[in-house]
């Protein structure tokens, strides 16, 4: 009685990969467990605390409410896609540890992708802006005040390293590799 | 010279992990792990007649289904009792599994382990439990009235039952030329970290060892508590806390049945287990807080002096009481805030219900009673017609009165003795950030434009630093780098930072040589763990004198190596040096290598050494008697009581005259936690405090009906704060240094949320010209209280 | 909290989605953004047998606007329609009502059509389709039919669809020429269901009087609660039109209740609170429009 399984290509974090999971297999656990891609999170399973929020086709999306199947052929971008070429900390990512932006840093992953994508639409934001951005994800221990400076920071350092790159993901034709349980 | 490190607000050394992507959280762990789930009791009261897991048996995956009749040993027995007390007459603690009977809507009944958590739910959704339902208990008033009990042999629901007093108060408040009665209410809410609990356990049977992972405040008591439950030897038995998402008191609760049963079932069965707690579970079987129901009698002099206070409360416990009575005698004492209350007496009760278990949430019943404290002067100044924070002034204890015996018994059983801090200071920076005095006119601008705004301030004090030990070990290796590790926990308070920036002040190296492991059995074995913001007092101190002790002892070495007299040394830079001799020099690395009278040359830093001559000579032993090899110690600090930090917060709040909706203008803080090893951490700590405040008081209350049904188990209905809702805080600080440890600091932790309901009430109450005397208030029950008043 | 199994078909074609839809009848459920539903699988409140998965049938991914209305494709994401600048101009109203509806990335998936089907008491496009007189096109197989909202919302979570067919098309007319609208929700935390939430549409004729003026309101009932407003504010110049007299209509008119949230008395008192400065807002955009045409724009 073993569950059907499904094949669901993804361009993840600028990486093809593919796997075959149950069509019940939500996006969260497909990046985590699927895809050792741990630095999504999970607080709630029912759309409202955005820890989970990772970018597909360039949007903010719940990954606990999406099934892998269902985004199949979908560009998807985590927390570990917005960090720099060589590893380090991407702009939004170090704006974060700038303003201390986070302390157990469990929902950070969604607050990084969420507002990677806000600072493309929006590089010059205010602070009342910057507050409203980060206005669908919980965080427990900040306060968010914070929070709100770590976007303003990282619409500076976006800005600073504008000549290079527009903070968008890494894209280039991507690498094909097999994934999957 | 070493650059200033203590004090600064450098950034986080766990950042680059964490902020990366990189944590490793309970749930990043194990990857090959198989996976628990539990069926929990639907009911909130019911006998359990039979358990049927036939249906789960052929749900492809399903690896074990167990129930209380698989318990052996001492997993059959309850869950221990933490912290027992002489007024906690009537505890009761949970068995892992329900034997027989169920108390709470959520209560775990049997346990499923499985190939994943998708499978183990389909197996738990298959197993028919017969229950007979029983009479629920639900709220207060129906625990007091006892027609219905939660325990059979607990008759009147009552847990516990304690008086504390000092002085006669009842004949104080009856010769008092002024009197009040009020009748005050908290409502329950919860920590709710955004990481819910989780438990990943590995057996190796060759070793016969046990490790445990587990998302919690105190790997060392959980460790404890696993080795005598699972009759393992201590020594093989480790607990590590990995990066944990927040913990705010709930994960302080050990063991958790889940703690007990995943390792049994990863031993039983030989395989990795790894439970990871869900949101909705997370709300009905990890505990809760704050609900209670206080009393309060005062009698007050013409100047609002306070001549006798009396309390009574009930505190509601829920089902069980593992954590024991802390609550409602933190409650009991710190209720006293910054005040000298004439004669004071205080007594509760607490309760048994049908519903989750209570346990500390930050905060810890603090926020209970300096909501009694605050409204009562606030009710003071409102009869005598007096500005509110000059009541609040009258009574406080001047700084000159410190140490300040209470003539109470604190939580850790210690006297309630506050040994410094200067309230007139703090409450006079607190009026000057608000503008408490240019308020009026900030209020007739707004009635002009037709709002209407108000404005309210809260004191508080708080008991930090409680102990009865902490421990850190500091070790300098070969290469110079230095490793320290301590046994509490860490769930985003930074001590990755605060413990090496501790070491590297006392040490003189560089913060970034300093690595921190916290939490980790491996590491460091005694401990008692992170909770009522006594981390950076315990182990702070703790780091501090296990650094001294290594530092003295590199001196000595490096004293005999330069030929110099210690007391003439220096350390900068992690280079030990003569005071005014440049050039006469040796690196702690080398001091290190010295240390060690075994040295093999396995690298240059030993090669090096081999140019200095230490030791005793060729008539005394390589390692003197009172010595032992390497540049390391451990340091313990035991504290004689707690240290007192306070606090005051003021609120300016504008409600809609229509639709009653409340928004927060201004939020001020003054803290004072004495000196400040990273401001930026501790500010954050406030931030994030003051969140749970504004949630606290505006929107958080977990809702149970009459039949003991929990009407919010989710993010959708129970209403924690977004950015929209929290106000940006303006913080400012006093440091009375700590006499009672070496670095003069004191807890932090908690300071933002304590006075949150209490400085609500307040400033909405001024704003609406209406007495607020339950908490939390929604647009809805603010109405509603107007309607009452007449001004629909 | 993971969902339950279930069979999963991804058509490729409408006419595949419905003859997959026949098949399952019951046991079937669309899934289009899922905003909705994945929570309730996740919570095991609901285990249809199959799911039907949408997302594939690029012909309903759409929003256009012509003479008559605003019409949206079954795929056209909350947040396409908020930003759609056609739309915008002839339905304002839309966007009014998605800025408050939950959270962006929420509405990056969650779809317009979806929203109506799931109909929710508290959510804001039933309304907004109620207020406008607006339509659902629903398909089955071999047939096609269109309900107009007075006939589409029958209950709380409750709709006019049947379970073998798919919603693929909702219309949302535009308002007549010298309209304004505007949406006014009291939500708990900002993007939350709303406690009450209230659009209004005001017409004013040619001498800038209310010719016609419509409120409709959501969590005060089973389903949007239609208040005409012409006895309050009917003829009245703009600007001195009683809106706190509609708003009083608007009490009256409906029927909320308790629950933990807020009471059914103070869910009544905000319809009229928001009914009145709806309907105020309306009347100035519908002015102000109105004043722009004079001016030669428009």
């Amino acid at each position: 009685m073993a569950e059907v399984l499904h094949e669901a290509r993804l361009v993840v974090n600028g990486v093809q990969r593919t796997v075959r999971v149950p069509a019940r297999r939500l996006l969260s656990d497909c990046l985590r467990h699927d895809l050792g891609l741990t630095g999504t999170h999970v607080g709630c399973e029912h759309g409202v605390c955005g820890a989970c929020t990772v970018l597909v086709d360039g949007l903010p999306m719940r990954s606990c409410l999406l099934f892998a199947v269902s985004v199949d052929g979908a560009e998807v971008t985590t927390t570990e896609g917005c960090r720099a070429a060589d590893g380090g900390l991407g702009p939004v990512q170090r704006a974060f540890m700038e303003c201390h932006g986070l302390q157990c840093g469990f929902c950070t992953p969604g607050f990084v992708t969420t507002v990677t994508a806000w600072l493309r639409d929006h590089p010059d934001p205010t602070e009342e802006q910057a507050r409203q951005a980060i206005g669908g994800n919980l965080c427990r221990c900040t306060g968010y005040q914070n929070i709100v400076a770590s976007v303003l920071r990282a619409a500076e350092l976006l800005k600073a390293e504008e000549p290079e790159g527009s903070g968008e993901p890494r894209g280039g034709a991507p690498v094909d590799q097999e994934g999957g349980p | 010279m070493t650059t200033r490190i203590f004090g600064e607000p450098i950034a986080r050394r766990e950042d680059p992990r964490l902020a990366g992507g990189d944590g490793r959280f309970l749930d990043d762990l194990g990857a090959g792990a198989l996976a628990a789930a539990f069926v929990r009791s639907p009911h909130a009261h019911a006998r359990v007649l039979d358990v049927d897991v036939g249906g789960a048996l052929d749900v492809d995956g399903l690896v074990a289904v167990y129930t209380y009749e698989d318990l052996d040993g001492r997993v059959a027995e309850p869950l221990p009792l933490l912290i027992p007390h002489p007024s906690l007459h009537a505890p009761r603690t949970a068995y892992p599994l329900a034997n027989g009977v169920v108390r709470h809507v959520g209560e775990p009944v049997a346990m499923v382990v499985a190939s994943d958590r998708y499978v183990a739910e389909d197996a738990a959704g298959r197993i028919r439990v017969a229950y007979e339902p029983l009479p629920p208990v639900v709220g207060l008033e129906a625990a007091r009235r006892a027609e219905r009990t939660v325990h059979d042999d607990v008759p009147d629901n009552v847990a516990a039952h304690m008086v504390q007093e000092v002085g006669d108060a009842r004949a104080a408040i009856e010769a008092a030329p002024h009197k009040l009665e009020l009748r005050l209410e908290v409502e329950r809410s919860a920590s709710t970290p955004l990481e819910g609990k989780g438990v990943y356990a590995r057996w190796d049977a060759a070793d016969r060892s046990l490790r445990v992972y587990s998302s919690t405040q105190t790997s060392t008591s959980v460790r404890m508590a696993l080795a005598a439950k699972l009759g393992v030897p201590v020594d093989r038995v480790e607990v590590v806390a990995p990066d944990v998402g927040g913990g705010f008191g709930v994960k302080i609760v050990h063991p958790w049945p889940e703690e007990v049963l995943v390792p049994w079932a990863a031993i039983r069965l030989g395989r990795e287990v790894k439970w990871v707690e869900d949101r909705r579970e997370h709300f009905v079987s990890s505990a809760h807080e704050r609900g209670q129901r206080h009393q309060v009698r005062v009698g007050f002099d013409d100047d609002g002096r306070l001549l006798g206070l009396e309390v009574e409360f009930l505190h509601d416990n829920g089902a069980y009481t593992p954590y024991g009575i802390i609550v409602p005698i933190i409650t009991s004492t710190q209720l006293l805030g910054p005040y000298k209350p004439g004669a004071y007496r205080v007594q509760f009760h607490s309760l048994y219900t049908n519903t989750v278990t209570v346990t500390p949430y930050r905060g810890a019943g603090r926020p209970q009673g300096v909501f009694a404290m605050e409204r009562t002067m606030d009710a003071i100044a409102a009869r005598l017609g007096r500005d509110r924070a000059e009541v609040r002034e009258v009574n406080f204890i001047r700084p000159e009165e410190m140490p300040y015996d209470h003539g109470l018994l604190f939580q850790d059983g210690r006297p309630l003795v506050y040994d410094s801090g200067d309230y007139p200071a703090s409450l006079a920076k607190l009026k000057k950030l608000v503008g408490w005095e240019e308020f009026e006119v900030v209020r007739e601008q707004a009635r002009a434009e037709g709002r209407r705004v108000g404005i309210g301030l809260a004191c508080y004090v708080e008991g930090t630093g409680v102990g009865p030990y902490e421990g850190a070990h500091v070790r300098v290796e070969t290469n110079g780098k230095v490793v320290v590790a301590t046994g509490l926990t860490t769930q985003g308070q930074g001590h990755e930072t605060v413990f090496a920036q501790v070491a590297a002040a006392e040490l003189g190296v560089a913060v970034d040589d300093v690595t921190v492991v916290t939490g980790d059995t491996r590491r460091f074995k005694y401990a008692v763990g992170t909770f009522a913001s006594r981390a950076a007092v315990m182990s702070g101190n703790a780091v501090a004198l296990a650094a001294r002790k290594v530092r003295a002892k590199a001196l000595r070495i490096a004293g005999e190596a330069l030929e110099a007299d210690p007391g003439d040394l220096e350390v900068a830079d992690g280079v030990v040096r003569v005071r005014g001799a440049p050039g006469t020099e040796i690196p702690l690395a080398t001091v290190a290598v010295l240390s060690n009278p075994l040295r093999y040359a396995f690298d240059e830093q030993a090669r090096r050494a081999t140019q200095f001559a230490v030791g005793g000579g060729s008539d005394a032993p390589p390692v003197a008697e009172d010595d032992e090899p390497g540049l390391e110690a451990a340091g313990w600090y035991s504290p004689v009581r707690s240290t007192f930090a306070n606090g005051v917060h003021a609120a300016v709040v504008e409600t809609d005259p229509e639709t009653a909706e409340v928004k927060v203008l201004r939020y001020c803080v003054v803290h004072d936690c004495g000196r400040l090893i990273n401001p930026r951490i501790v500010e954050g700590q406030i931030h994030g405090g003051v969140a749970q405040g504004v949630g606290g008081a505006l929107y958080e209350r977990l809702v149970y009906d009459d039949s003991g049904q929990l009407l919010n188990a989710s993010f959708m209905d129970f209403l924690m704060p977004y950015a929209s809702e929290v106000p940006k805080v303006e913080t400012d600080h006093l440091e009375t240094p700590s006499p009672l440890n070496p670095l003069g600091i004191k807890g932090a932790g908690e300071a933002g949320v304590i006075p949150g309901a209490a400085v609500f009430a307040a400033a909405i109450g001024d704003a609406e010209g209406l007495w607020i005397d339950r908490m939390p208030i929604s647009p809805s029950e603010l109405w509603e209280l107007r309607g009452r008043k007449g001004d629909g | 909290m993971k969902p339950p199994p279930f069979d999963y078909h991804r058509p490729t074609s409408v006419e595949e989605a419905l003859a997959v839809l026949d098949d399952a009848g019951h046991d079937g459920k669309v899934l289009a953004g899922g905003q909705s539903l994945v929570p309730l699988l996740n919570m095991r409140l609901a285990a249809p047998a199959h799911l039907v998965d949408v997302n594939r049938l690029a012909e309903l991914a759409y929003v256009r606007s012509d003479d008559h209305a605003v019409r949206v494709g079954a795929l056209a994401r909350h947040a396409e329609v908020e930003h759609d600048a056609d739309a915008h101009a002839a339905v304002p109203l839309l966007r009014q009502a998605l800025a408050d509806l939950a959270h962006p990335a929420i509405r990056n998936r969650g779809t317009v059509v979806g929203s109506l089907v799931h109909a929710d008491p508290a959510g804001e496009l039933p309304a907004v389709l109620a207020l406008l007189g607006g339509a659902i096109e629903l398909a089955g197989v071999g047939a096609r039919r269109t309900v107009p909202a007075a006939e589409f919302f029958l209950g709380p979570l409750e709709t006019a669809r049947r379970p073998a067919e798919l919603a693929t098309e909702a219309v949302f007319p535009r308002p007549p020429a010298g309209s304004g609208s505007a949406w006014r929700e009291v939500a708990r935390r900002h993007g939350d269901y709303a406690l009450c939430g209230v659009g209004v549409l005001v017409t004013l004729d040619r001498d800038r009087r209310v010719a016609a003026a419509r409120a409709a309101c959501v969590s005060v009932g089973p389903t949007p609660v239609l208040v005409d407003l012409a006895d309050a504010v009917g003829g009245r110049p703009h600007d001195a039109a009683d809106w706190a007299a509609a708003g009083a209509l608007a009490a009256a008119a409906v029927d909320p209740e308790d629950d933990i949230h807020a009471t059914a008395a103070y869910r009544r008192h905000l319809a009229g609170v928001l009914t009145a400065r709806a309907g105020r807002a309306a009347a100035e955009q519908a002015a102000g429009q109105a004043a722009g045409e004079g001016a030669g724009g428009g």
